[in-house]
């Protein structure tokens, strides 16, 4: 299926038809569901969804941190720089990870060690990925903590998490992410927990350092406000597959899935005019381990018809620049629609 | 627009409410300290309307909502609610106050009883404060009230984890509407939820205010959620109130330079308005309520502050009818 334009940079990630089940006691889930998607050399991809799409599984999925015996990656490839991630051994994923692609988590407190200083935390991986000596790891470790605004970053390193605020341990986090120069980091929902002074200054400083150092990032959250300014292209996740992708501009100017254009509509806007009533996509989410058999977004859906029951559409093109959708109906949707 | 209320009659009114908190003096004999949760602040809730409380994580918006409670004993200050002061009241007084006065949490999962099913904890409070005595009434009620909130009969034999989180939240408003309070106070009751969802709980508290004539205090930090739902916005900032005015003024003018801030730093979803978007990132964070700064305690971070900013506590002042800021500059 060969429905995106050539990418202008070579590609580095590409997830290719991955499915990652999770055994529970109400059934299997298919927490992500045959998705496809790639991030080229030094870009921004975001992957939006609400709780339980399969966002953050998918990053850890490319980590091959889903914790078996509950979770199981079933099959499909991760190709990263043409190698595929899940024929690695482990001793040679533990090389990937962190050296080649990073993460960086939601809630940074419970990511780091409480009762390690903030400088070993920082050396620990430096020493041991780049086989730096304590004194040249210590060197880095300051330059690392400078470069992602941290005042003062000699004394701060004998200090521990607890006493560095939540964007602070933010900032430390990104640090430690981009300590053995990698070409990806995975954010998962980096600014979810801070206040939306904090949230602008670490989007900011990621974006800047991810220009400077020509690391791509992968950045998953729940807020299309959020990937807005920041990611090149969008990924939309709804129960476990991708149901919309574009690049950011044209996927804001012109969603082709009635759950893109539901999420757009139902939040309130600052820069548009109060409106009465807000519309909120109707229905509750999807239960994961009872999906319909056509579309899972259906019961939902404000543009079904029959057909949508029966047969799960496919992405197909929907627009210009590799714009996709999967929904039968893409062509007949339009931002007036729905207003 | 909606008449305006009487405003010689308020519901509310908060006038110098302080709260401060004593920490530390641990086992390492450390001096400990005073956190000034909320340090002197006016305001009132006027019938019927919706008084949005914006501000970050510890600015003192959720404890203003729970002295209001009485959840929490005021430091300083006083509390009139219906026109009578309830800071000093006790515990067997305060129950009837209660029944006026609800309260709906931002995450419904931890405020509902695990082990009751959700037609119990609807009969609960009804049983409780005696508000129907009859069982088969009482049924009846939870039927209604379930109803009331897009809820079907058969929820009631559901437990909680049984429910999605817009369900729960549906449930922890239906429990609240129980006791037919006048106020409500909404602590963030949407930030836990789906974006998806959001919408039905905010046009859903919305109808009910409508249907019930009530009056909601909404806490929250989402400022595009809190300019859809609010008559008049306060923001708070490091425990003082630094803006209070109508939603059309604060969000077409704000005054203070804080709130300018916030505005700035909330993320549109337009890739195109973004790029044109003016940011003004502010620098450093809050500092901490054990020890806040002279002056303005925003001067720190303030991209306008001059001199006096640190020396000088500014007042919350009326600067136009209507809209109070607190800044030297305003």
């Amino acid at each position: 299926m060969v429905l995106d334009c050539p990418p202008l940079m070579p590609t580095l990630l590409e997830v290719q038809e991955l499915k990652t089940t999770f055994t529970t006691a109400a059934g299997l889930v298919r927490a992500v569901d045959g998705v496809s998607w790639e991030v080229n050399e030094g870009e921004t991809v975001a992957l939006v969804g609400e709780s339980g799409c399969g966002k953050s599984v998918s990053a850890l999925s490319i980590m091959r941190l889903v914790a078996p015996p509950t979770g199981r990656i079933e099959s499909g490839r991760i190709l990263y720089k043409g190698r595929d991630l899940l024929a690695l051994t482990e001793p040679e994923m533990q090389r990937v990870r962190g050296r080649e692609i990073a993460m960086v988590f939601q809630e940074p407190m419970t990511s780091l060690n409480p009762v390690l200083t903030i400088g070993r935390q920082l050396t620990e991986g430096l020493e041991i990925h780049m086989h730096m000596d304590p004194p040249a790891a210590r060197v880095r470790a300051i330059e690392l903590l400078g470069m992602v605004g941290i005042p003062d970053p000699e004394r701060r390193l004998a200090q521990y998490p607890h006493q560095f605020s939540g964007g602070m341990r933010q900032r430390m986090m990104i640090a430690m992410a981009l300590a053995c120069n990698p070409s990806l980091i995975l954010a998962d929902e980096p600014t979810t927990a801070l206040d939306v002074t904090i949230q602008a200054q670490i989007l900011e400083l990621m974006q800047s350092l991810s220009r400077k150092l020509g690391v791509a990032m992968l950045i998953i959250t729940h807020n299309l406000g959020v990937v807005a300014r920041y990611a090149d292209r969008v990924n939309v996740m709804y129960a476990g597959r991708i149901i919309e992708r574009a690049s950011a501009e044209e996927l804001y100017a012109n969603p082709r899935h009635p759950y893109t254009l539901g999420l757009l509509r139902s939040v309130p806007r600052l820069d548009e005019p109060r409106r009465a009533r807000l519309d909120p996509i109707e229905g509750q989410p999807p239960d994961l381990t009872r999906l319909p058999q056509g579309c899972s977004f259906t019961p939902r859906c404000a543009f079904k018809v029959r057909r949508c029951d029966e047969q799960a559409p496919e992405l197909a093109a929907a627009g210009p620049g590799g714009h996709v959708s999967a929904c039968w109906e893409s062509t007949r949707l339009t931002k007036q629609d729905a207003a | 627009m909606p008449p305006e209320p009487d405003v010689k009659q308020p519901l509310l009114e908060v006038k110098g409410l302080v709260k401060h908190f004593h920490v530390g003096g641990g086992i390492l004999g450390s001096p400990g300290g005073t956190v000034r949760a909320i340090d002197g602040i006016d305001f009132t809730i006027r019938r019927g309307e919706t008084l949005g409380l914006v501000g970050e994580s510890g600015c003192g918006k959720t404890t203003t909502g729970r002295c209001i409670l009485r959840l929490e004993q005021p430091t300083g200050g006083r509390i009139v609610f219906e026109g009578r002061d309830i800071t000093a009241l006790g515990e067997v007084e305060l129950r009837s106050v209660r029944r006026r006065m609800q309260v709906i949490f931002q995450d419904p999962y931890s405020s509902l009883n695990p082990r009751m099913s959700i037609g119990e904890i609807l009969a609960e409070p009804l049983q409780v404060h005696g508000i129907v005595k009859d069982k088969a009434k009482r049924a009846d009620r939870v039927r209604e009230l379930l109803e009331q909130v897009g809820l079907l009969p058969r929820h009631a034999e559901r437990y909680p984890h049984q429910l999605s989180g817009g369900q729960r939240q549906r449930v922890g408003i239906a429990r609240a509407l129980a006791m037919e309070p006048s106020l409500i106070i909404c602590d963030e009751p949407v930030s836990a939820l789906d974006v998806s969802i959001q919408a039905q709980i905010i046009n859903l508290l919305e109808d009910l205010q409508a249907r019930y004539h009530l009056t909601y205090l909404f806490i929250a930090h989402d400022l595009s959620v809190v300019r859809h739902i609010s008559d008049r916005v306060a923001v708070m900032y490091l425990g003082k109130m630094v803006e209070l005015a109508d939603r059309q003024a604060l969000y077409e003018n704000p005054l203070h330079p804080y709130t300018r801030a916030l505005l700035s730093a909330v993320p549109i979803p337009d890739p195109r308005m973004e790029a044109r978007r003016e940011r003004m990132v502010l620098r450093g964070e809050v500092p901490s309520p054990l020890n806040p700064p002279t002056g303005c305690v925003f001067h720190p971070r303030c991209p306008v502050a001059v001199g006096r900013c640190s020396a000088e506590i500014p007042p919350l002042r009326e600067i136009k009818p209507g809209h109070w800021a607190a800044c030297h500059l305003a």
